[in-house]
């Protein structure tokens, strides 16, 4: 690593978004090549956070030259991060399970190549919850990842403990990639949500992430958790950044029969918006019991900013969200059970030794890696799916999901245009406190405001609103009719140019100065 | 998507051992001669087993049958891989036939077309939406752990198949009965796995993995193996005319399994059995009539018929129990949440806005496009040539065989009457004992036409002409002309020398000749092939009696 040429140059670049670094690399402040050894650099540097599995550090760095070659113009350098969940030709990809170890994909998901398309640079696939199912990015066999924010001078000056042993979860699964962002090791990293796996870990993590359409991003590619929910998520340091992404990945794959044809788009999120046409919905149902006071609170004052402003803001009523997660639990379990039966150790993946009979070998090896999470998933997910037991757990959990769904329908043929809700309970918890309740407990708990929106497949989007009273970040989440993200993606922006959400500040870090300058500048351009 | 890259074909090379525990699930791979045609059964007793009690009515079979036909199409169900017939192992394989993690299926709509097409030719109603759904266990040649088929809502429904096989001792009464078509669902085929038991290990080839299937299911309402056999022939020709599928059984392109079982009349169905691994329609009669029996006996001792998955085995024309996969098998479907609802449309009228007609399966188009079926084309041929409906049958059955039938017709001014007889007799005949097909017939149609020619122009007799037949089937390069020339075979005309033969022969015969005077003009048929012997058989017969008969008198 050649921290002299880190030094060299200026050093505020990490804390851009990726709309500022793109001028930057377009008027030669920086080059490609500086920025991604910047990037590589951010991220040796926080490798306690443990957010990435895989550090494509040479295969990027030659990306980033062959670009500054080439001076091309679009995203051309952007560094970026991808959950391990996403196929990637030659990059190794073993989704956090001991399964795929070693598995290094043939090819390219889709909005992976939209991005390398554009000339973005990936430098690392990141960390995540085995095939990505939990809500705490904590028992991968890759490890937990660290929340960023316990990592900052006002968490750390409230804690009495070691850094080692008292520090946040980032929520997942998608928290490697939340991580990365925050910690400005990325300008944008790649989730995937399925119950709220991008919006959970970014609203804990204090950044922008958005959960698109149904249907409006390929997942081919995309290892599934869920097919009918499962959607590629989108995470950035600001709501404009998110709306470029966007721009860049929705629409039709013909290699993904379930995407949908993206409604067209204006190049950028309007600069002029009269929120005083919108009206958001508050929905009542997610007064929810274990919601936090600060939660809480940041929800009134976002709610009364809106309606300061000028727009009207109702209470709303979503009866059937309160079985949304027992429902989800029936269809994630089948979805997972009938995913899970392609890895039999024949193709690829971990094989065991035992061949006494094809089907010792088949339970052994699947039996060795996965772990108890995705074991239990495929058991409860076999048994739902029996013959005997399909019309009373799959049929009955699909006609409430339909139910769901209306739900929201409902609500927005009254013109409503937004639902504003908090995204998680509460601030993200202490990873010892976090891992006393099993995984089934945490993820019914952590994705009761996540989770009906993948039921309904509309887009929702968190962003980051304030920090806790312990320094930690505190998500609101805006969700969205079916393919009306460019409009969710509007308000979105409106409120986070109001709510004044802090840059992070790394306790300790040899590169503070560098931080506390990013965060100057980038306080600057805020509401550009 | 390339159908194999460098990239993952490393896999495949790296499959890996496992004992040798659980069978196939089709069996139909070995390569048998192709049958060629129309099974009929020799006797009747095996035909249709009886049992005589006194007081119940005798027992009957049940059979119903389940066919998987492989759409004849370049690409897969749901991939872009090539679809081939004994293409080097793995080497038609996407990244989705392998299941790699993240891959999704893609709709074919060439396999869709086919589907209809087959459906609207059974008279099937095609459903305007139809669903995929998951069928899920574990096997070494289905990689997902599931296939994906249409268990819900198939493609087309509520189907007929008329079929017809030929009764009586000269077996030339036409029988026609029908069978329901219950459904025809899209699904995806298997791979195949090559057990090497020696080594105890399985090998694995995904080549077939993904290729479209149709699978078919027939009520059960035929009650032996020859209507099962007779509906199969009748299915696989309305296949092949359409092109939907080439219904080669030996080669797998149909799989055929049959669902067996005896009942008495009015009682309900009894216990059945399923048979598999049969690959031709000859197999079939004979596996269904040996399973009929079989349960029939097992009834009669007062055994019980155990619901199970039994084999046939072609060598001693048995069905045996299978060992089965898991026993019962519970295949907990689901819903394929990757793949939309598949929606046809009536016509290019209802094809919603937004949606290319181009790029969607339209019923009114696909009608437009089916061919004369084998039942209509039979009928033509009765009415058109006035011959026999048997001969209708076989006309139908061989491939090419009716297009060289008209071809002589058209090129000779024989009766169609006649012309049949060669085609059917001479030809068939030749060609079945030689194993070849229609198009690898030595004698073209204009050299037949040639040769009936000449025998309805007097010029050769009709036996000499099937000796004639015989020469150009072994020396083609030849003309007619030239094999009557050498072989000096053009009829003796000539009546003077007719008389000189006819007296040499009577001259050398003077016991027969008495006889004849004495009264018993049977005898003068002796001469007659005495003179037949001599010449060659170049006289005519009914000149050559006149000509004894009064050197006799």
């Amino acid at each position: 690593m050649s921290a002299s040429s880190a030094a060299s140059r200026p050093a505020a670049m990490l804390g851009l978004s990726i709309r500022e670094v793109s001028q930057a690399l377009r008027d030669g402040r920086v080059s490609a090549t500086e920025l991604c050894r910047k990037c590589i650099n951010q991220i040796q540097r926080t490798r306690y956070l443990n957010a990435f599995i895989t550090i494509t550090e040479e295969t990027a760095m030659e990306q980033a030259q062959r670009t500054d070659s080439r001076l091309r113009t679009g995203k051309k350098g952007i560094p970026f991060s991808v959950k391990d969940n996403f196929c990637m030709e030659n990059i190794e990809t073993p989704c956090a399970s001991g399964m795929l170890k070693g598995y290094v994909p043939p090819f390219n998901a889709t909005v992976v190549q939209k991005l390398l398309d554009q000339g973005a640079v990936l430098v690392g696939k990141t960390n995540l919850v085995e095939f990505a199912m939990g809500a705490g990015s904590t028992d991968g066999v890759f490890g937990p990842v660290r929340n960023p924010w316990s990592y900052t001078s006002l968490y750390r000056e409230q804690s009495t403990e070691d850094p080692d042993s008292d520090w946040a979860i980032t929520g997942g699964s998608s928290g490697g990639s939340a991580a990365a962002v925050a910690s400005l090791s990325s300008f944008l990293a790649l989730g995937s949500d399925t119950g709220g796996s991008t919006r959970n870990p970014g609203s804990l993590c204090g950044v922008v992430a958005l959960k698109p359409t149904y249907g409006l991003l390929s997942r081919h590619g995309l290892i599934p958790l869920v097919n009918s929910m499962d959607v590629p998520g989108i995470m950035t340091r600001s709501v404009h950044d998110a709306a470029t992404v966007l721009r860049i990945l929705q629409g039709r794959d013909e290699r993904d029969s379930t995407t949908v044809q993206a409604p067209s788009t204006p190049p950028r999120l309007p600069e002029h918006f009269d929120i005083r046409d919108i009206c958001v919905g508050i929905p009542k149902e997610y007064h929810a019991p274990g919601l936090s006071k600060d939660t809480l609170a940041q929800w009134s004052r976002v709610a009364d900013m809106f309606e300061q402003a000028g727009a009207r803001v109702q209470e709303v009523s979503l009866p059937h969200t309160q079985h949304s997660i027992v429902c989800y639990h029936v269809l994630c379990c089948c979805e997972v059970a009938s995913n899970m039966a392609r890895f039999d150790g024949l193709e690829y993946g971990h094989c065991s030794k035992v061949d006494s009979s094809t089907d010792a070998m088949y339970a052994t090896t699947r039996h060795e890696v996965f772990n108890s999470v995705v074991r239990r998933r495929i058991l409860s997910g076999n048994y739902f799916l029996l013959k005997s037991n399909y019309e009373r757990y799959f049929v009955k959990a699909q006609q409430m999901r339909r139910l769901i769904a209306e739900d929201f329908k409902n609500v927005f043929r009254t013109g409503i245009d937004v639902l504003l809700t908090p995204t998680t309970l509460s601030d993200a918890a202490r990873y010892s406190d976090f891992i006393q309740e099993d995984n089934r407990t945490r993820s019914a708990q952590e994705d009761v405001f996540t989770q009906p929106v993948n039921m309904a497949g509309l887009p929702a989007v968190t962003v980051p609103t304030a920090l806790s009273h312990r320094g930690l970040p505190i998500g609101l989440q805006l969700i969205g009719q079916t393919l009306q993200d460019w409009k969710l993606l509007t308000v979105a922006q409106w409120m986070e140019q109001k709510v004044n959400f802090p840059m992070i500040h790394l306790h300790g870090e040899s590169n503070e100065r560098e931080l506390n300058r990013s965060v100057r500048e980038r306080t600057h351009t805020i509401g550009s | 998507m390339a159908a194999s890259s460098s990239g993952y074909s490393r896999m495949f090379f790296k499959l890996r051992k496992y004992a040798n525990k659980s069978q196939s699930l089709y069996h139909t791979d070995s390569f048998n001669v192709v049958i060629r045609t129309i099974w009929t059964s020799g006797s009747k007793t095996q035909l249709q087993p009886k049992v005589h009690t006194k007081s119940l009515p005798q027992m009957v079979g049940v059979v119903g049958l389940e066919i998987h036909a492989q759409i004849q199409s370049t690409s897969k169900l749901f991939s872009g891989s090539h679809v081939r017939f004994l293409a080097p192992p793995n080497s038609l394989v996407s990244h989705f036939d392998a299941s790699l993690p993240g891959t999704l299926p893609v709709l074919n709509r060439r396999c869709v077309e086919a589907a209809v097409l087959t459906g609207l030719a059974l008279n099937c109603t095609i459903n305007r939406k139809s669903l995929f759904d998951r069928k899920h266990y574990f096997y070494a040649d289905m990689p997902a752990g599931y296939q994906i088929t249409q268990q819900r809502v198939p493609i087309a429904v509520n189907g007929m198949l008329v079929y017809s096989y030929f009764e009586g001792r000269r077996r030339n009464q036409v029988v026609t009965k029908s069978v329901k078509i219950k459904q025809i669902q899209l699904e995806q085929d298997s791979g195949k796995s090559l057990h090497d038991d020696e080594r105890s290990q399985t090998l694995i080839d995904l080549n077939r993995a993904g290729v479209g299937l149709m699978e078919l299911v027939m009520e059960p309402e035929m009650c032996c193996g020859e209507e099962a056999a007779a509906a199969v022939r009748e299915l696989q020709l309305i296949l092949q005319a359409l092109g939907t599928c080439q219904a080669n059984m030996a080669e797998g392109q149909l799989r055929v399994d049959a669902n067996v079982s005896v009942h008495r009349p009015g009682e309900p169905l009894g216990v059945r059995t399923e048979v598999k691994n049969i690959n031709s329609v000859r197999h079939l009669a004979k596996a269904i009539d040996y399973e009929i029996q079989r349960q029939m006996e097992v009834l009669q001792s007062a055994g019980k018929v155990l619901n199970e998955t039994r084999a046939f085995d072609s060598k001693s024309g048995n069905t045996i129990p299978m060992r089965d996969k898991e026993g019962l098998q519970d295949y907990r479907f689901m819903p394929e949440p990757n793949l939309p609802p598949l929606f046809v449309y009536e016509s290019e009228a209802s094809v919603p806005a937004g949606v290319d007609p181009a790029q969607v399966v339209v019923i009114d188009r696909l009608s437009g496009q089916l061919p004369e079926l084998p039942s209509v084309k039979r009928t033509r041929l009765v009415e058109t040539y006035g011959i026999l409906q048997e001969h209708s049958f076989t006309l139908v059955n061989e491939d090419g065989l009716i297009d060289y039938f008209e071809n002589v017709v058209q090129t000779t001014k024989a009766e169609p009457r006649k012309v049949i007889g060669w085609v059917i007799k001479e030809l068939m005949g030749n060609l079945n004992s030689q194993n070849l097909n229609v198009s690898q017939s030595p004698i073209s149609p204009c050299a037949l036409a040639e040769l009936i020619s000449l025998v309805e122009s007097g010029h050769i007799s009709s036996s000499t002409a099937k000796q004639v037949f015989q020469e150009m089937w072994k020396a083609p390069e030849k003309t007619v002309g030239q094999i009557v020339k050498e072989q000096d075979l053009w009829m003796i005309n000539d009546k003077e020398e007719l008389q000189k033969i006819c007296k040499r022969i009577v001259d050398s015969h003077p016991e027969e000749v008495q006889i004849i005077r004495g009264g018993n003009k049977k005898v003068l048929n002796k001469l007659m092939g005495e003179v037949q012997r001599e010449t060659k058989g170049r006289t005519d017969p009914v000149q050559i009696r006149a000509i004894l008969e009064k050197m006799v008198s």
